[in-house]
């Protein structure tokens, strides 16, 4: 009885087996190996996910596979298992921004076209084809220069920061450091949401302000969720905020409940960071003009005058919480 | 009065860290404790600790529990909170109308969420023997991702009028909803603990489990009710937590939250091995958290910064306020005042030998 039924397990490997070489026949798909983070890490990256799967799918002429993880060595790991498989482009979005260099040659020897997206690599620029990359300097330029732009006497800025250290956190705070060391805006506050770019710390950094009796106008969250957490702050206070309001407030990322916010009036102005980079990728690929070296994205600057429902429903990500609702 | 001292002698640790942050904040500025009417509720520093605090109370008093008995920590609680009130926001949205009935049952029914994970932590526990850190590491490493998956991969927003007053005030109330909700939680934890002998068992087992069971307290049963309890709490403060922030982001809902509950159960003055625990002062050690964060924002600290001056703060206040420190302080004002006392005497010894010197000279 017992050897039948390893006779039988076996056959049904070896079937199984047959079966899975019988599907791996050539398609005439374009082979696609990626490599990301996990949806969950925030609505940034579950947007990206969402499109990197949409964009590369077998409707569109793509035979893509997404490994999904916040382990830079197991990232490596299945880079390796694309570049064993054969795929014609490899694209990539480090945990990690060191530790690719063996990686990457090996795909270059191997003929294999590496595009990074979103995240850069320390490495020699011959050892990827192309980066499209947002650039966390461009935004908080742009969002400085919207400030700057608000027509205010004197500005008086709170600036809360992300997690020190990030790539963002660097980018979104060099130019409002900059503006302010030139002295055309004062900062009032400096503070941080911590690691996780908390809600809550946001709003503590905001009432500290508030205790000490500090006048400000401008509230330049590095993120939206902070954003929230500062006018939560300045509503308890019974400071007025938004569209003809005392407080200036900008956000960051496009979520769509900070847009419905800025449309709504609540807020001012909120700052893109586009997760959306897999339609100009197959572009490149399907158009054969692949750039080399790094490409930055154009990003929005959307205010109470420029928002639309449209802009919302295009470049917004996460939840819409509807139109004229408005996120406390 | 000396019996009184004795009954409160447990809450000193907390207490004089506490004062000791007080006055650093009355030096900043003597207006720390104003309070003043904005929009018909009450405004100030004080409001806003006890507003801010108010998850991390209602999660301190499940962790002093669960430290108790099975002595070691839940750190899956601000996970399990974000669970719990991912299945509130999602039972709230499809219920289409939001009324009142529909807030109370999401509520209940993310308390029976909050039960089931409890339950999942408390058997690991007690029936299968592993460490709570490691029983509630499962949930740590894996429960963002359920309550991501809940959420439907986004994160939904809860923008109607009553989660709003939860999570601010209601009109007429002068008191910020949150801190209200957990005065009551503090009220029916005091009650339950009044009304049975939970105190007595958790303690028994605590201390010594082999000796519990042989007195007739099942310790299995003892820790397996201090976990539905904490499930319970998590419930509770993801409820708070999430009508707070508006939306549910499960991404970061009540982050590393594990971290300051279990440093307020140790602020409290707790054994963080088990055995006599104090609710009191684990709840005086969440507030007190609570007013050294915003104690660094008030000292204007850079951000890169902060962090490390509250980890020095805390060893600072730790330190100052531990016993060993306390009965060096009681050496030394032993040691002075009978230096004084020796300084006092001698003189008269000095004077009365002069004297007796002038007498002689007579």
């Amino acid at each position: 009885m017992k050897k039948a039924l390893g006779v039988l397990m076996i056959l049904v490997i070896l079937g199984s087996g047959v079966l899975f070489a019988a599907g791996q026949k050539e398609s005439g798909l374009i082979k696609v190996g990626i490599v990301n983070l996990p949806p969950e890490e925030s609505g940034y990256r579950q947007a990206n996910v969402e499109d990197m799967n949409n964009v590369f799918s077998v409707a569109n002429g793509y035979d893509a596979k997404q490994t999904n993880t916040l382990d830079n060595s197991e990232q490596i790991a299945a880079a390796k298992g694309y570049i064993r498989d054969g795929v014609d482009y490899l694209l990539i979005s480090a945990a990690n921004a060191s530790g690719w260099d063996d990686t990457l040659k090996s795909a270059k020897d191997a003929g294999i076209q590496v595009i990074l997206f979103d995240r850069a690599i320390d490495t020699n620029e011959s050892n990827y084809q192309a980066a499209i990359l947002s650039d966390m300097a461009y935004e908080g330029e742009k969002a400085v220069e919207w400030v700057l732009s608000l027509g205010l006497d004197k500005i008086n800025l709170i600036l809360i920061r992300g997690q020190m250290g990030s790539a963002a956190e660097i980018g979104r705070s060099a130019a409002v450091l900059d503006a302010a060391k030139a002295g055309k805006l004062n900062i009032v506050a400096d503070g941080t949401g911590g690691d996780s770019w908390s809600l809550e710390e946001a709003r503590k950094v905001v009432e500290a302000a508030i205790a000490a009796g500090k006048d400000f106008n401008v509230i330049y969250a590095q993120n939206d969720g902070m954003a929230q957490g500062a006018v939560q702050a300045l509503q308890a206070a019974g400071i007025s905020h938004g569209k003809g309001g005392k407080v200036k407030i900008i956000g960051f990322d496009f979520n769509r409940f900070a847009l419905r916010n800025v449309q709504a009036g609540y807020w001012d102005a909120d700052m893109q960071c586009n997760p959306r980079q897999a339609a100009e990728i197959s572009k490149w690929i399907k158009s054969g003009k692949m750039p080399s070296g790094v490409v930055y994205q154009e990003e929005l600057l959307l205010t109470t005058e420029t928002i639309s429902d449209e802009l919302i429903a295009k470049w917004g990500i996460n939840a819409d919480p509807g139109k004229g609702v408005i996120t406390r | 009065m000396p019996k009184l001292i004795k009954h409160f002698s447990h809450l000193v640790l907390p207490v004089s860290v506490m004062t000791l942050l007080i006055i650093i904040n009355l030096i900043k500025g003597a207006d720390y404790f104003r309070i003043t009417m904005v929009n018909g509720a009450f405004y100030g520093n004080i409001p806003n600790i006890l507003f801010g605090a108010s998850e991390l109370v209602i999660l301190s008093i499940g962790m002093t529990l669960v430290t108790a008995a099975s002595r070691g920590q839940d750190i899956s609680i601000g996970v399990s909170a974000t669970i719990t009130s991912a299945v509130f926001v999602q039972y709230v949205l499809q219920a289409g109308e939001v009324t009142l009935l529909t807030i109370v049952v999401g509520f209940l029914l993310s308390c029976v969420i909050g039960l089931l994970l409890g339950a999942f932590n408390g058997t690991l526990v007690s029936v299968f023997k592993v460490q709570p850190m490691v029983a509630s590491l499962i949930l740590f490493t894996g429960g963002r991702s359920i309550a991501f998956m809940i959420d439907g991969k986004l994160s939904p927003i809860l923008a109607n009028d009553i989660s709003n007053q939860i999570g601010t005030v209601i009109p007429g109330v002068p008191i910020q909803t949150p801190i209200i909700l957990t005065v009551v939680f503090i009220a029916l934890v005091a009650v339950l603990f009044k009304t049975t002998n939970l105190r007595l068992y958790v303690e028994t087992v605590g201390i010594n489990p082999n000796a519990a069971r042989l007195n007739g307290i099942n310790p299995k049963k003892i820790i397996f009710l201090t976990f539905l309890i904490m499930g319970i709490c998590t419930a509770v403060a993801g409820f708070i937590a999430v009508n707070k922030a508006g939306r549910h982001d499960s991404v970061n809902l009540l982050k590393l939250i594990m971290m300051d509950a279990i440093l307020a159960v140790a602020i409290g003055g707790n054994s963080l091995i088990g055995g006599k625990f104090s609710i009191t002062g684990a709840i005086i050690g969440a507030y007190t958290i609570e007013m050294l964060n915003r104690t660094l924002l008030r000292l204007e600290i850079e951000p890169a910064t902060i962090k490390v001056f509250k980890a020095v703060f805390i060893i600072i206040l730790m330190v100052l306020s531990s016993p060993v420190v306390r009965v060096f302080m009681k050496k030394a004002l032993d040691r002075f005042r009978s230096w004084r006392l020796s300084i006092s005497q001698p003189k008269e010894n000095a004077l009365s030998t002069t004297n007796i010197a002038e007498k002689k000279e007579e």
